[in-house]
C-alpha cells in the first residue's frame, strides 16, 4: 500500500526573481507540511526536469538546496508524464520498504526564466533531431498533425475542441491559483490566433511559473486517506513520425493494464484528472480512456458531463490549459487538485464524489502515457 | 555500417529508406540495424517521392528568426508509396487522402522535402 500524504501547489503564471528550486522548494515545503512530517522524515527524494536550469543531478542539487538528505533521490524524465512517473515509481518504492516517505518535486520558473521563444525551441526538441527538427516544427505543430488526423477520422470538429479550452476556463475562474481569471467563450477560441493549425492560441496550454510537490508514504500520516490503488504505463514511440495509428496509441494501453492492477472499471470512476496540454490531447485522452465513446467527449463537455457538478468532474482547478503548464509541475497540479478533492478540501470547487479517481498523464507526442487509480479511505 | 545517408538530411535532393534483407521490414529513421528484427545493415533505398498526406499542420507561430520568415508553412506526415512515413513540407492547402509528389526546397538555411498534389 501506498499513500499520498501530503501535497503542495504554488499558484501559476508569473513568480519573477524565483528560480526553479525556489518553486520545488516552495511546493516541497508546502506538501511536507500538508503531510504533517518533519522535512527530516523525507527519505526519498524523486524530482523532475527543469528546461530553464537542467542539470545532470536535480534530485541532489534540489535536496541541498532544499536541506535534506534522503536515502534514495534521483531525477525522472518523462515529458508530461513525469509527475505521475515518478509517483508510480514512488508507489513501488514505499511498497518494496526501500523509503518510508518520498518526496515527488517538480517545479520551474519557464515564463519569466526563458523567453517564450527558447521555451518553444527547447520543447520542439522532443522531435527527431535529423528527421523533424530541421522542418521547423513546434510542440504545436505535432499536436496539429495529431489534430487534423484525429478530426478527420472521427468527425471532431475546431468548434468541439474549442469547447474543452472554455471548459478549463470556467474551471479556473474558481480558483485563485490559476493563470487566466477571465472567461471565454467557444467564439474566442475560433478567434484566437492561429498557432499550428487547426490549433489556436486558446487552444494550447500556455508558458507558467510554478512547482507543485506530494509525499508518498507507506502509512498513512493522519487523516487523509488517499491511496493508489494502482497503475501502469505505456510507451510506443517517441517522435510522432514514428506514431502508430491512432487506434494503436499507449493511453488505451496504459489504462487497460492499470484497470486491471488496479481491480476497478470505468464505471467505478467518480473523478477524472487528465493531461491536457492542448484541446486535442484532452479530447484523445478523454475517449481512449473510456472517459468517452469515440467523437462523444465535446458533447459529454456541452451536456456538463465534466463539470463540477457532472457525473464525471474533470480537471477542477482548471488543468494544464488555464491553470497554467510549468512543466512537470504543471500536470503535478492535477493530482493536487485530485487530492483535495478526495479529502473535502476543495472549497467552492468540491465535488459531491471523488472517491475513485482516474488521473492520465502523456508525455511527448503521445509517446509515453502513465495511467494511475487513487482510492479515498476512511 | 551507420553512416549518414545522401539524403535531404544532409542536404541531398533524396528521400532514403531502408529495408531490412533478412525480414522485409522498412524504416525511415536511418540505423545501422533494423527495428523489427535487429539484422545488421539494412538496405539503403531511394524513395520514389510520391505518397499520400497522413495528417497535416500549418505553422503560424514559429520559434526562431529563421523558420519565422518562412511562415506559414505546412508540416506534413506522408505515407510514403513504399510504405513508411515522412515528415515534410507541403503546399498549405493540402489534404489528408491527398497524393502527393516532393520536390526539395530551402528551408531556413537546408533543403527540406516539399509535398504537391500530384496533377
Amino acid at each position: 500500500m501506498s499513500f499520498i500524504t501530503g501535497v503542495g501547489l504554488t499558484s501559476f503564471g508569473k513568480h519573477e526573481a524565483s528560480s526553479s528550486l525556489d518553486l520545488m522548494s516552495q511546493a516541497a515545503q508546502l506538501a511536507i507540511s500538508d503531510a504533517g512530517l518533519k522535512r527530516g522524515e523525507i527519505d526519498g527524494v524523486l524530482c523532475g526536469y527543469s528546461t530553464v536550469s537542467p542539470h545532470i543531478m536535480l534530485a541532489t542539487v534540489f535536496a541541498e538546496h532544499f536541506g535534506i538528505k534522503p536515502a534514495y533521490a534521483h531525477a525522472v524524465q518523462v515529458g508530461g508524464a513525469t509527475g505521475l512517473a515518478m509517483t508510480m515509481l514512488a508507489h513501488h518504492l514505499v511498497e518494496a520498504g526501500i523509503v518510508k516517505h518520498v518526496l515527488v518535486v517538480g517545479g520551474e520558473n519557464r515564463l519569466t526564466g526563458q523567453s517564450r521563444d527558447a521555451s518553444i525551441l527547447a520543447l520542439a526538441q522532443v522531435g527527431h533531431p535529423d528527421y523533424e527538427v530541421p522542418l521547423g516544427p513546434t510542440i504545436p505543430a505535432y499536436y496539429g498533425l495529431v489534430a487534423s488526423r484525429y478530426m478527420h477520422e472521427y468527425g471532431v470538429t475546431q468548434e468541439d475542441l474549442a469547447e474543452f479550452a472554455v471548459l478549463m476556463r470556467a474551471h479556473a475562474l474558481t480558483h485563485p491559483g490559476a493563470q487566466f481569471h477571465d472567461a471565454i467563450s467557444v467564439a474566442d477560441v475560433m478567434a484566437s490566433k492561429p498557432v499550428a493549425m487547426p490549433l489556436k492560441l486558446l487552444d494550447c496550454c500556455p508558458v507558467s511559473d510554478g512547482g507543485a510537490a506530494f509525499v508518498i508514504s507507506r502509512e498513512r500520516t493522519g487523516p487523509a486517506g488517499v491511496r493508489v490503488r494502482g497503475c501502469a504505463q505505456a510507451h510506443t514511440h517517441q517522435h510522432i513520425t514514428a506514431a502508430p495509428a491512432l487506434s494503436e496509441l499507449g493511453a488505451e494501453m496504459a489504462i487497460a493494464k492499470a484497470k486491471q492492477a488496479a481491480g476497478v472499471a470505468i464505471s467505478d470512476v467518480r473523478y477524472a484528472a487528465v493531461y491536457d496540454s492542448f484541446t486535442i490531447t484532452l479530447a484523445m485522452l478523454l475517449e481512449d480512456l473510456g472517459l468517452a465513446g469515440r467523437g462523444e467527449a465535446a458533447a459529454r463537455v456541452r451536456s456538463g458531463h465534466f463539470g463540477r457538478d457532472g457525473a464525471m468532474p474533470l480537471n477542477t482547478h482548471g488543468g494544464l490549459l488555464s491553470y497554467g503548464h510549468c512543466g512537470v509541475g504543471g500536470a503535478m497540479a492535477h493530482l493536487v487538485e485530485t487530492h483535495l478533492q478526495m479529502t473535502g478540501r476543495a472549497g467552492n470547487r468540491q465535488v459531491r464524489d471523488a472517491s475513485i479517481a482516474l488521473l492520465h498523464g502523456d508525455g511527448g507526442v503521445l509517446s509515453s502515457h502513465v495511467s494511475m487509480f487513487l482510492e479515498q479511505v476512511r | 555500417m551507420s553512416e549518414k545517408p545522401t539524403d535531404w538530411t544532409t542536404g541531398a535532393e533524396a528521400i532514403v529508406y531502408q529495408g531490412c534483407a533478412a525480414c522485409g521490414a522498412l524504416q525511415y529513421f536511418h540505423r545501422s540495424f533494423c527495428v523489427a528484427c535487429g539484422a545488421k545493415d539494412p538496405v539503403e533505398k531511394r524513395a520514389s517521392g510520391t505518397g499520400t498526406v497522413y495528417a497535416t499542420s500549418l505553422v503560424c507561430r514559429a520559434a526562431t528568426p529563421e523558420t519565422r520568415a518562412h511562415v506559414p508553412y505546412n508540416i506534413v506526415l506522408v505515407d510514403a508509396s513504399e510504405g513508411f512515413r515522412l515528415m515534410a513540407h507541403g503546399d498549405n492547402d493540402l489534404s489528408i487522402g491527398d497524393k502527393v509528389t516532393a520536390r526539395f526546397v530551402p528551408f531556413a538555411g537546408r533543403l527540406v522535402p516539399y509535398f504537391e498534389r500530384q496533377e
